[in-house]
Order: C-alpha cells, then sequence, then structure tokens
C-alpha cells in the first residue's frame, strides 16, 4: 500500500539514505529530480516510491547537469526541490549550484561523498568533496553545507537544509559520506507540529512595484514565483534589483556579489551549529564532522578514562565554516587534531581559524572510516 | 502636442531592457516579433506564459518577453524548462534558443525531453554558427561553410535538426525562415495550441558574423538566399530535409498526437491515490 503520509511519526529502523528522503518530505519537499549514482541511489529509489502518494513529484533526469537544473526550474514554480549524487554528479552539478546561487534559488543538493578522484570508489566512503561543495562552482560566493553524522541527523539535517536555504535563498548541501547514507540506526521522527519549517519570503509589494532582487535588510529578496502574476525576470548574468543583466557596470557586480557573499557571512551565527563535547578543561581538541564525529568521539572518552584532557568540537555545519568556534577551543587547547577521509581539507580552515595553536591532520583514505584507536593514539601523542 | 503612440506590441516587451543587442540584419528580431504576434492573436494569458532561454545572442529574447522568464546557464533551458512544467503544469513554458545552446551544450536535455514528450514548446533560432561569440563552428554549420574556427571550410556534417527533432519524439515539428513571417507566426500558434513536445527550427539570417564570411554580407543577401532556395513541403520525410546551400525544405513535417509526460505523471499519481485508497477501504 502507498504511504500517504507525509511526516512519518515515530520510532524506525531505516538507513540514512531513507531518512534523509523523509526528512525531506517532512520538510515540504515535493520535487526530487536525480540520476542514480553509488551511494546517493536509495534516495531517489525512495522518493520515487514517495511521491506518488503525497502529490510530489519525481523524476529521473538524463544527467545531472540536468537534475540541478530541473530542481532550479522547479524552486522558480514554486516547489521545495531538492537533488542527491555523489561526488561525480556533484562536478556534473558545479555549473548549475552556481546558476542557484546567483539566481538565488533555494534549494537542496545531497551529496553522500565517495572516494575520489574521478569515478575512484563508488562503494567506500570518503569528506572528500569538503572543498568542493565550497569553492565547485566558479566566481565568489558563499553556500551552506551540512554534515550529518548518524541516521538520525541524516532527517534532521535534512529538514535544515530545507529551511536554510529557503530562509536564505542559496543551495544547501547536506554533506553526507557513504557510511551515514548506508548505515541503519533507530530514527525518531517527531510529529509534524513539532519539526520546524521555513517558508521562503514572499512579496508584499504588488506586480508592477516588484523588484525581485531587491533585498529586506536580511539581505535576501522576497521571492515571487512563476504563474503568480509578478512576471519578473531572472538570469545567471550579473543583474540589478529588477532582474536585468547589467554585464558593463562594475558598481552592480560589486553590489550584487558582495550581497550574495554577506547575507551568508552576516548571518553565520544564526547559520552555524556545532557540537562541544568535553571541551571546558580539553586541551587537546579534536575538530570532527560526518561518521569520523563518531569514532572521535569514542577516543575522546577513551582518553578521558587515561586522565588525558581531550575534548570534540564537532562541525555539524561546514560551510559557512565555524571560525569564532574554532578559535575560541584554539586559545585553550596545546594541540588540536583533526581526522578526516581525505588528504586533509578541513583542517586548512581549523589552522587558519586556530592561529598559533598546532593544528595536526589525521588523514585517512580508502576502505574505512577512521577506527577510534587511531585516533585515540593520535590523541595520546600530541595531549 | 503629437502624443506618443505605443506600438501594438510594445506591451509584451520590456522596454527597459531596449535597446536590444542584436546586429542589423540579424534574424532574431523577426523571430521575436512573430512569437509576440502569435501570443497576441492567441490572446495568451500572460501571467501563466513562461519563457526561458540559454545562452547566445537570441538567449536574450526571455528577457526581452514581459512575462515570467528565465535565462539560463549555457545548454540548460530544456532541463529547467523541465523542472517548471512539472512543478506547475498549468503554466505555458516556452523556451527560444539558439543552435549552438539546444544541440551542442544542450544536444542531450533536446533528445530526453523530446523522448518523454513533456509539453514545452522549443524555438530554435539557427543561424548556423556562435554568433555571440564571434562566429565558430557549430552543430548546423554547413560543410564547406567558412567560420573563425573552420577558416579552411567545415569538415563536420551539420544536424538535420527537423529530422534529429522527429526521431527524438517531438509531436509538433516544423521549420521555416525568416523569411516566412505569416507561416512562421501560424506556426507558432499552432505549437502553442499543441501539447507535448513542440518544435519549430527558424533558420535566420547572421550577416555580420556568419555572412560576411560566406558571401553573403548583409542581411537582404541571407534573405535573397533563403527565397532563392526556400521550398515549402509540407509533411515531407525530415530525413530528407537536409538543408544544403541549393535547398531549404521548410513547411510542417509531424503533427501527432501523443500522451505527454505531464499527463502520464498526474494520472500515475491519480492511480496510486485512488489504489491506495481502496485498499484502505
Amino acid at each position: 500500500m502507498i504511504e500517504k503520509r507525509t511526516v512519518l511519526t515515530g520510532a524506525h529502523f531505516m538507513s540514512g539514505d531513507i531518512a534523509c528522503a523523509e526528512g525531506a518530505i517532512a520538510a515540504g519537499c515535493r520535487f526530487f529530480a536525480g540520476y542514480p549514482i553509488t551511494p546517493a541511489t536509495e534516495i531517489a529509489e525512495h522518493m520515487a516510491r514517495r511521491m506518488p502518494g503525497i502529490g510530489g513529484i519525481y523524476i529521473q533526469m538524463e544527467d545531472e547537469l540536468a537534475s540541478i537544473a530541473a530542481v532550479i526550474g522547479a524552486s522558480y514554480a514554486g516547489l521545495k526541490a531538492m537533488t542527491a549524487t555523489s561526488g561525480p554528479g556533484f562536478s556534473l552539478m558545479q555549473e548549475n549550484i552556481g546558476l542557484a546561487v546567483m539566481t538565488e534559488a533555494p534549494c537542496v543538493i545531497v551529496d553522500v561523498m565517495r572516494g575520489g578522484p574521478s569515478t575512484g570508489q563508488p562503494t567506500l566512503p570518503s569528506q572528500q568533496d569538503v572543498m568542493q561543495a565550497k569553492w565547485g562552482s566558479h566566481g565568489d560566493y558563499e553556500i551552506i553545507a551540512l554534515a550529518p553524522c548518524s541516521v538520525q541527523e541524516m532527517f534532521e539535517l535534512t529538514v535544515e537544509a530545507f529551511n536554510l536555504s529557503e530562509t536564505y535563498r542559496v543551495p544547501t548541501i547536506l554533506l553526507a559520506d557513504e557510511v551515514v547514507a548506508h548505515m541503519w540506526e533507530k530514527v525518531v521522527i517527531p510529529p509534524p507540529e513539532k519539526i520546524k519549517i521555513v517558508n521562503r519570503k514572499k512579496p508584499n509589494a504588488p506586480p508592477e512595484k516588484y523588484m525581485p532582487f531587491m533585498p529586506n535588510d536580511d539581505l535576501v529578496p522576497p521571492m515571487a514565483c512563476f504563474g503568480e502574476g509578478y512576471r519578473f525576470h531572472a538570469t545567471g548574468l550579473t543583474h540589478d534589483e529588477h532582474g536585468y543583466p547589467k554585464t558593463q557596470s562594475s558598481e552592480v557586480q560589486s553590489m550584487l556579489v558582495n550581497r550574495l557573499c554577506d547575507k551568508i557571512r552576516k548571518n553565520a551565527d544564526k547559520i552555524i551549529k556545532v557540537e562541544e563535547v568535553m571541551l571546558e578543561d580539553a586541551d587537546i581538541v579534536a575538530v570532527a564532522y560526518g561518521i569520523v564525529a563518531r569514532a572521535t568521539l569514542s577516543a575522546v572518552r577513551k582518553a578521558r578514562e587515561k586522565g588525558i584532557k581531550a575534548g570534540l568540537l564537532r562541525l555539524i555545519t561546514l560551510w559557512p565554516f565555524p571560525e569564532k568556534q574554532v578559535a575560541k577551543i584554539a586559545k585553550q587547547a596545546k594541540a588540536i587534531i583533526v581526522p578526516e577521509m581525505n588528504c586533509g581539507q578541513l583542517v586548512r580552515e581549523v589552522e587558519r581559524a586556530a592561529k598559533e595553536t598546532p593544528v595536526l591532520s589525521i588523514s585517512k583514505l580508502g576502505e574505512e572510516p577512521h577506527t577510534p584507536m587511531e585516533i585515540f593514539e593520535a590523541i595520546r601523542r600530541n595531549g | 502636442m503629437i502624443e506618443e503612440l505605443a506600438h501594438p506590441l510594445s506591451k509584451y516587451l520590456r522596454e527597459a531592457m531596449m535597446p536590444h543587442i542584436w546586429c542589423s540584419g540579424c534574424g532574431n528580431g523577426i523571430i521575436l516579433n512573430c512569437f509576440v504576434q502569435a501570443i497576441d492573436e492567441m490572446q495568451m494569458d500572460l501571467d501563466k506564459l513562461v519563457v526561458v532561454s540559454g545562452i547566445g545572442c537570441i538567449g536574450r529574447a526571455a528577457g526581452y518577453t514581459n512575462v515570467d522568464s528565465f535565462h539560463t546557464t549555457h545548454g540548460r533551458p530544456i532541463a529547467f524548462a523541465t523542472g517548471v512544467k512539472l512543478a506547475n503544469p498549468n503554466l505555458e513554458v516556452v523556451i527560444i534558443s539558439g543552435d549552438g545552446d539546444l544541440f551542442a551544450i544542450g544536444g542531450n536535455h533536446f533528445i530526453h525531453a523530446a523522448r518523454r514528450n513533456i509539453g514545452i514548446k522549443v524555438i530554435c533560432a539557427n543561424n548556423f554558427n556562435y554568433g555571440m561569440t564571434g562566429g565558430q563552428q557549430g552543430p548546423t554549420t554547413p560543410l564547406e561553410a567558412l567560420t573563425t574556427t573552420t577558416p579552411y571550410g567545415n569538415i563536420e556534417h551539420p544536424f538535420n535538426l527537423v529530422h534529429l527533432a522527429a526521431a527524438s519524439g517531438a509531436t509538433y515539428v516544423a521549420r521555416w525562415t525568416t523569411l516566412h513571417v505569416r507561416r512562421l507566426t501560424l506556426s507558432i500558434k499552432k505549437l502553442l495550441e499543441r501539447e507535448g513536445f513542440c518544435f519549430i527550427e527558424v533558420v535566420s539570417p547572421c550577416p555580420e558574423i556568419f555572412g560576411r564570411h560566406n558571401k553573403m554580407r548583409t542581411g537582404l543577401e541571407m534573405m535573397e538566399w533563403f527565397k532563392k532556395v526556400s521550398v515549402v513541403e509540407n509533411f515531407s520525410d525530415p530525413a530528407k530535409a537536409e538543408i544544403t546551400p541549393e535547398k531549404i525544405v521548410v513547411g510542417e513535417f509531424v503533427d501527432i498526437k501523443k500522451p505527454t509526460y505531464e499527463r502520464l505523471l498526474y494520472e500515475k499519481l491519480s492511480q496510486t491515490s485512488r489504489e491506495s485508497e481502496e485498499k484502505v477501504d
């Protein structure tokens, strides 16, 4: 029987990919366009099963270029929209992630990270797309990326990703790793009234006065949708508040691009979420995210048992980067370690924020995430 | 005092976007003119019309049209429009774009949208080259034509766009040149009336960028070429309608009915919904 409830309130045993799809539906997502790719395919499969029951649209596009383009189109036509992919598809999407940034199209992109470069290791986990999530498309922009560390968070942070994308009119990336996506865990889905849902601001101005890219005080312009009678224009070209191309004006370019960056930078305190574990007196701090943070937590607990003052700063928001939170712990810590399933990507941001405090990358590639023992050894050596 | 008279079609255009960027002798203005003439004659609900275009000279047409409009990245207008149409099937979604945008970088989206028979309407200005970037060879450049990247003559076989569209599953396919203003306008009205994926190729003069390398320095000379070699052959075999220097077959090639993607989708939605309710009972 087809499931017609939009929020599956209750306790479930499910995979991260399915929890992500359920989070999207609970957040109000009614359009999914995607292309099969390991390890994100189950999100598409679940959306294909679920969307007909709740009046939503599922379409499998011809490639990832098309998937993200269709998502932006659906967003402009008024639906909350999402796509899901992995590294190779994420690379293809970068072009239109830039378009979504430039035209301020709210949408969610799930990237379940696998090993790269290129086709890499499709079925094995990595955290190799962290920098691509921030810098993948050309030009200057700011974006939001969240890193879930559990199946429960695959649900919760997908809801959060939609809320942030609707609030700031920015593509928001759920940057999951293969382990949290394929892992099965208990998930508790709250009743609908307990789930916070944010919808994009609509214009108050009548159509003849509406300026589609004139921001409010929060630097975010209210958004009309196609078919509502506003008859507005949007373009990937540099544009003024009317949405009209201004390709020869340095003033318009500067105003627009700075606003696109500032609407995220100046709201960073509202956007950023971290989890602080045993940091009060910590002098050796691990900064971790995704599945690696789970192993790190075990390692920190073990270190505490051995009398080492270890702590964990778990990054839930990767972009905008939690600079203040890292700077704060850097003042008290003798050393910071950054275990990551890549050659050392986010460690560069940690180094930048930590200033004088020594920062050590604990890099691991392929096969499996760090074991708690590997991270414990790093804490012990540096603690 | 002389009253300033507005052009009867000016309400369809965004005056703030003028002057347009198109060269003298370019066919894009004729295509846009025919398009707004068609929507005027049909008295379309302009609040339900969305014009989408990609990158290229004609890509500016979306911005010039005073309706909801979107100027996408290069090659992606069809994929973008697919999202718009499915999210709100009550919208009439029209793409006005060029041969390079739709058939080189965007070729994959074209064939798949046609295969799905999704109800979006595509008007392609075929000017045989990449005009905006200064006249490079493209997917419709004729054999032996001179462009800035084929300085010794083009050796690539061009696409026959109407054949490609028909073979991919489009349910309305036509070709005109910008000389055929009346027929093109009628054809655009049909394109807007039909359901499903519809396609019109408009062979369009580009004297400044393409023609000058190919012994047709003015718009007039290009139009004279169209006049000399165009043959109206309605419902002829699109496979045999290759454009050559000696012959341009124009007319309608396909006009058939086939269930649209969005109709099948919404039927499936209500069917699954009904079955689910029956099982509950």
